[in-house]
């Protein structure tokens, strides 16, 4: 026996390790859990990653309202492989939070929450909003002048919360204002608290896959019964079982791995999200936007009627949660095959297309006026000096934030390129005079001068 | 010996039972002890007393009448780590002489910051295209209510804002009643 060998038997022996964790690793589970199954694992994969490069980023940030700023700007400029680790967590944030969608729509898709699996998508359902959480204070973190009005703009949506609403936006902020608490806080839930309880969760996650065992593939017809249940899956176990390790893990391993890689590839090939201007509330020449996770939320509050804007920032996300938690108690047994639950499944598309809408738009925020527009006047010239004076107060009244003429402009309002053709002058006279609940009225900002050479302008349009 | 068990056993049970209650209640005190300051670490921007503070922007003659300017200063509690977090800003217009009227920058939608297009006379937020009127009521877009405003004095020639919390819209504001 080689000494190896004896140093290995001897390290068995006292850890007991090949007789407590091995039938673990080689429980038997369902033969023809293939290639659907693998996200789970990958987004477990995709945790230990940004734990292993947050560690790696905190040797070198100082989270410190004065200072994390600056030490950001050395992690990406200056440090060794700074640039590349904020890239790898960057991109790891967003490929957990792909994965832990695309890993519930197929824990959705196949039922696989129905009996005796309800508490694995309860703590599903934390770990979904822990992720969330993170990306959130992650994006903080950065402390740029994004991270400090978007943490000014969480604690707005919290503010709505009926009655104690502002106290729960002091703490978020951690006091009156922005300042050198905020930081701190963000810091300790991004670092310390989510974390731990994700720990918590994933531990239990597993632990419930150990004690239920993975769900079986659906097959249609097939229908789950509480009473019968536990009984049928030993047996099938027993009969057609492999073990994990090996038989199945390889799956996990090869596609986890093929992320990883493809996410520091982007890290290498994108990088991480540049920094904007310093974390100072009283720069205020500057645009918040969320990273991409956020966008689709971001959409929302742009696009909902201000009336029932209340509403819905206080009461979606309690029945959103509370939707998901109770849905493995409202449907608990029979058909699990995707085929025989169409209105399941067109659920799915439903949120996917209406998530990714939203994603879309958000990133067009066609809502946004364009401050960093061009006067018309400088790119077009006009022999009429009426025409000249009309287009140079469509730049500086606002009007070009918001409306595109021959491609200058924003999109918030109608493009008016061709306006002239459609709208008489005194259409546009009192649109611009009265204003909608979209656009401000200009009556009393304009003098008559003024209000006839824009007109005259926007009449020539056509 | 089975005889001989059974007839220790209520002693035993009792004496058990309040061994247990009391490691029971004694880890609940001490959980409760070490709670208490991590919930008062959590719980304290509520439980500070950060009263209003004067703060100078420049002296009143640095603002002709009807100008809208970006004045920035410091919070009411700067701490020393705070560095430039512990700024604010705010619009001070000069109506008259002795009138100002200090807005606050930040939009009342979702608390992003409003930049006063002066040509226009329009606060303008980039979110999502809130718009106010030089008043500060709300001329378009998403905004539920009007700029909230600071306090502004004139002392000693010195125009000063009176530091306040970053307005926080609540549920209520701006539903109709």
């Amino acid at each position: 026996m080689s000494l190896l060998r004896k140093i290995a038997n001897w390290f068995d022996d006292r850890t007991g390790f090949s007789e407590t964790i091995l039938p673990v690793m080689r429980h038997p589970v369902p033969p023809g859990a293939k290639w659907a199954y693998v996200f789970g694992s990958a987004t477990l994969f995709c945790f230990v990653l940004q734990v292993v490069t947050g560690v790696g980023l905190s040797l070198l940030y100082q989270p410190s309202s004065d200072s994390a700023f600056q030490s950001l700007q050395f992690i990406t400029s200056q440090a060794a492989f700074g640039k590349v680790l904020r890239g790898i967590h960057f991109f790891g944030a967003s490929g957990m939070i792909i994965l832990v969608g695309i890993h519930m729509i197929r824990v959705y898709i196949t039922a696989s929450y129905k009996y005796p699996r309800e508490m694995s998508w309860i703590s599903g359902v934390f770990l979904l909003f822990l992720t969330i959480a993170m990306g959130f204070t992650g994006q903080l973190l950065r402390w740029d002048s994004n991270g400090v009005w978007s943490s000014v703009v969480a604690a707005q949506n919290l503010g709505r919360v009926p009655l104690i609403g502002t106290a729960l936006a002091r703490l978020l902020l951690g006091g009156d204002t922005i300042g050198a608490q905020s930081l701190s806080r963000f810091f300790s839930f991004h670092v310390f608290l989510f974390p731990a309880l994700i720990f918590l969760f994933v531990g239990f996650h597993l632990y419930l896959v150990i004690r239920n065992g993975i769900s079986e593939p659906p097959k249609a017809g097939r229908l789950v019964d509480p009473k019968t249940y536990r009984k049928w899956y030993d047996d099938m176990l027993k009969r057609e079982g492999v073990p994990f390790w090996p038989n199945a893990a390889w799956r996990d391993a090869l596609f986890s791995s093929l992320v990883i890689l493809a996410i520091v590839g982007f890290a290498i090939l994108i990088g991480p999200p540049p920094l904007t201007q310093p974390p100072d509330p009283s720069i205020i020449n500057t645009s918040p936007e969320p990273d991409w996770y956020m966008l689709p939320i971001f959409a929302l509050f742009a696009l909902l009627p201000p009336a029932t804007e209340s509403y819905l920032i206080f009461f979606g996300p309690i029945v959103g949660v509370l939707a998901l938690l109770v849905l493995p108690f409202i449907s608990n047994r029979g058909e699990r095959s995707p085929i025989r639950r169409p209105w399941a499944v067109f659920g799915v598309v439903c949120v996917v297309v209406a998530v990714g809408s939203l994603l879309y738009i958000g990133n067009r925020a066609p809502w946004s006026p364009q401050f960093e527009t061009k006067p018309l006047a400088q790119s077009v010239r006009f022999r009429d000096p009426k025409l000249e004076r009309g287009a140079s107060l469509f730049y500086k009244k606002g009007c070009q934030y918001c409306h595109r003429i021959d491609g200058h402009g924003g999109i918030t309002g109608p493009e008016l390129s061709r306006i002239g053709r459609t709208w008489n002058p005194d259409q546009l006279k009192v649109q611009i005079v009265n204003g909608s609940d979209e656009m401000p009225a200009y009556g009393g900002m304009l003098t008559k001068a003024e209000l006839n050479d824009l007109v005259t302008f926007l009449s020539s349009r056509k | 010996m089975n005889q001989e068990k059974t007839k220790t056993e209520p002693e035993n049970d009792s004496r058990r039972e309040f061994m247990m209650n009391m490691s029971l209640g004694l880890g609940g005190l001490a959980a409760i002890a070490v709670s208490i300051p991590v919930a008062g670490a959590l719980l304290a921007p509520l439980l500070e007393d950060k009263p209003e503070v004067w703060r100078a922007v420049g002296s009143a003659e640095n603002f002709p009448i009807g100008s809208t300017q970006l004045v920035k200063f410091e919070n009411a509690d700067p701490k020393a780590w705070a560095g430039t977090t512990a700024h604010t800003a705010a619009w001070l217009r000069r109506e008259s002489t002795d009138k100002f009227i200090a807005f606050s920058a930040n939009c009342t939608h979702l608390g992003c910051p409003v930049r006063w297009e002066a040509e226009a006379k329009l606060f303008m937020c980039p979110c999502h295209g809130g718009v106010y009127y030089h008043d500060g009521s709300v001329a378009a877009g998403p905004p539920p209510i009007a700029l909230r405003q600071y306090a502004v004095r004139v002392a000693d020639g010195q125009v000063q804002i009176g530091t306040a919390p970053i307005p926080i819209t609540n549920f209520s504001d701006g539903q109709k009643t």
